[in-house]
């Protein structure tokens, strides 16, 4: 038997007998102006020899920088052992098999994984992962709508200091659903969202208060008063937060009075090296009361006829082929092959592990704040608790000195004009444990060459803040 | 044969009603309804106090083979719904017509009721559904 299943002899067969002509006349009834056409700019293929030669190339297009951006994903340092495992022939499918149960060792590992992360964000269940953080966060506030029963409004305050791509991501998801995203402003002073701010929102109908901590200018949030409003109001709450940073800060679980409710984020800083564009997985967690408005697959664990532990897929009638157009989403998937590292990492670091890796971010952050701050030029923005970025002012064009340090190899990170207009020639810094004392000094010392060449004078502006 | 009690009302999409003492309907599927959907795994029943329109789809049956919306027969407000069902959602299958309904509802007007099926009609429906 052969195993492409439609042959050329299978193709005229089938035409022959439903008397068509050939293939393109079954789509006759599609009109031309909506049809592709020929794919234009699509090159000719290339074979394995000249694809290889051509990735070299474009990699060492990338250089080896040293890296002090974060803004979303991390670089970390990941044992060897991760993708050593990870790309063993057992684990190394990108895919979750289709006839789940056969695959006992995949669906022990995603149980686990589900263990850790529910654990990690201190609440009760975990999906087996969703495509990243930003499309978490749409699928969250989509979750938090169906199960605010009490709420019709469908309207979800999402502070400014939520990452602007997960706004962007999840303003493209949910708008078509008559979902009204209301942003809120950020203290200029603290760079985190004022408890306040949500005041003038008291006794009105809203689904759900987005809350990210640290948030995307790593400025640690009023998460408890910020929880304890939205509860008060019949709000939901989803915490976006940083999976190491939970290892050294209250999880979303305990915010406030009832903690969050959902939490999701980006996966990226456990094991996943940092890929344009990724791939990199979504978490998201949440209270038991929740799990039936989870989108996603869930594994547990059961028993067979036999009494012998087993595991399997749950609550799987959520998906499509079950729910069909009521499925909750139209994620029937998990990011498996990620997954299957972040839970190696996990393991290999354990719960201290990774608290010690979040405390040596901390440290060295606080540390490049130190050594860049000597010059007159560069200020720190924000003037609250920072976990392992923070935004810092310059009072010379940014543009010119990112030229000139990219230049020496140093990415020195996330202008956040581009997202923040007000936040001016400002530059998100982060130095996780990766980065060395000489590592912190040598961007310190290129940067005040950078900044002595472009001021013969010195620096040109007011002297900074005390 | 399934089974469909006489005092009953019945509507194409498989639901029954009972006219209550107080005015009140009280809504579930019917016995073949739960038969043809399987075993139930979750029910998803109506906020109470919610207003519903006659046909509009307000709870939700699943079982191991779909997910099936359940319509209100009548137009009213949901007077009471039946919680145990979350925790025990096989109830359906067990006793569709007992403790198996799925809401109580207040109808806006009386009468609503007579454009139902009684239970020879529902059985002749049944047949032609299965031919």
């Amino acid at each position: 038997m052969p195993f492409i299943p439609h042959t050329e002899t299978d193709v005229q067969e089938m035409l022959a007998t439903i008397g068509a002509s050939d293939i393109e006349t079954l789509f006759d009834e599609i009109p031309d102006k909506l049809r592709m056409g020929k794919l234009s700019g699509v090159p000719e293929g290339l074979n394995e020899q000249e694809v290889t030669r051509l990735m070299l190339e474009r990699a060492e297009q990338d250089g080896r920088p040293l890296c002090f951006m974060g803004a979303g994903a991390y670089e970390h340092h990941i044992p060897a052992a991760v993708w050593e495992i990870t790309t063993r022939g057992e684990f190394y499918s990108a895919y979750t098999p289709y006839q789940a149960e056969a695959s006992q060792g995949t669906l022990q590992l995603i149980y686990e994984y589900q263990t850790m992360m529910a654990s990690l964000t201190g609440l009760d269940v975990s999906n087996a992962s969703l495509y990243d953080g930003a499309s978490g966060l749409a699928e969250a506030i989509l979750m938090a709508i169906r199960a605010n029963r009490k709420s019709k409004s469908h309207r979800v305050l999402v502070p400014t200091t939520v990452h602007p791509h997960y706004r962007k991501t999840a303003r493209t998801i949910v708008d078509n659903q008559g979902i009204e995203l209301i942003e809120l402003p950020y203290s200029s002073e603290g760079g985190h969202t004022l408890p306040e701010s949500l005041a003038q929102f008291a006794g009105e109908d809203i689904a759900a208060v987005v809350i990210q901590h640290p948030n995307f200018f790593g400025v640690l949030e009023e998460v408890d008063q910020l929880t304890d409003w939205a509860h008060d109001n019949g709000a939901l709450v989803i915490g976006i937060s940083n999976p190491v940073a939970m290892a050294l800060l209250k999880p979303p679980g305990e915010w406030g009075e009832q903690g969050a409710d959902i939490a999701c984020g980006e996966g990226q800083p456990l094991g996943v090296p940092m890929m344009a564009g990724g791939p990199y997985f979504g978490f998201m967690t949440c209270k038991q009361a929740f799990v039936r408005q989870m989108p996603g697959r869930i594994v547990g664990r059961t028993v067979d006829r036999d009494g012998r532990e087993g595991f399997t897929l749950t609550l799987q009638a959520r998906e499509q082929h079950i729910r069909r157009s009521k499925a909750t989403s139209n994620i029937c998937t998990n990011q498996g092959l990620l997954v299957t590292a972040a839970t190696i990492h996990m393991a290999l670091l354990g719960a201290e592990g990774l608290a010690r890796v979040a405390r040596s971010c901390h440290a060295n952050t606080q540390k490049l704040v130190a050594a860049l701050t000597t010059s007159d030029c560069v200020a720190p923005v924000f003037n609250r608790p920072y976990f392992h970025e923070t935004p810092l002012r310059f009072s010379l064009p940014l543009e010119g000195i990112m030229r000139a340090l990219h230049a020496h190899s140093i990415l020195p990170g996330y202008d956040l004009s581009k997202d923040y207009p007000e936040l001016a020639d400002t530059l998100l810094v982060c130095a996780t444990e990766t980065r060395t004392h000489a590592d912190i000094a040598l961007y310190a010392d290129h940067l005040n060459r950078v900044i002595d060449a472009q001021t013969a004078a010195g620096c040109p502006v007011k002297p900074k803040m005390a | 044969m399934s089974n469909i009690p006489v005092e009953l009302k019945y509507s194409k999409t498989h639901e029954w009603a009972r006219m209550n003492d107080d005015g009140s309907v009280t809504v579930g599927i019917s016995d073949s309804a739960q038969d043809q959907l399987g075993d139930m795994v979750f029910i998803e029943v109506p906020e109470v106090g919610q207003s519903v329109d006659a046909g509009e789809a307000c709870a939700v049956v699943e079982s191991v083979k779909a997910a099936s919306d359940v319509y209100s027969p009548v137009a009213g407000e949901i007077l009471e719904v039946n919680e145990s069902l979350a925790d025990s959602p096989e109830t359906v299958n067990q006793d569709a017509y007992g403790e198996g309904w799925l809401f109580r509802v207040q109808p806006g007007s009386a009468g609503d009721l007579d454009s139902m099926m009684d239970s020879d009609s529902y059985a002749g429906f049944l047949e032609s559904e299965a031919h």
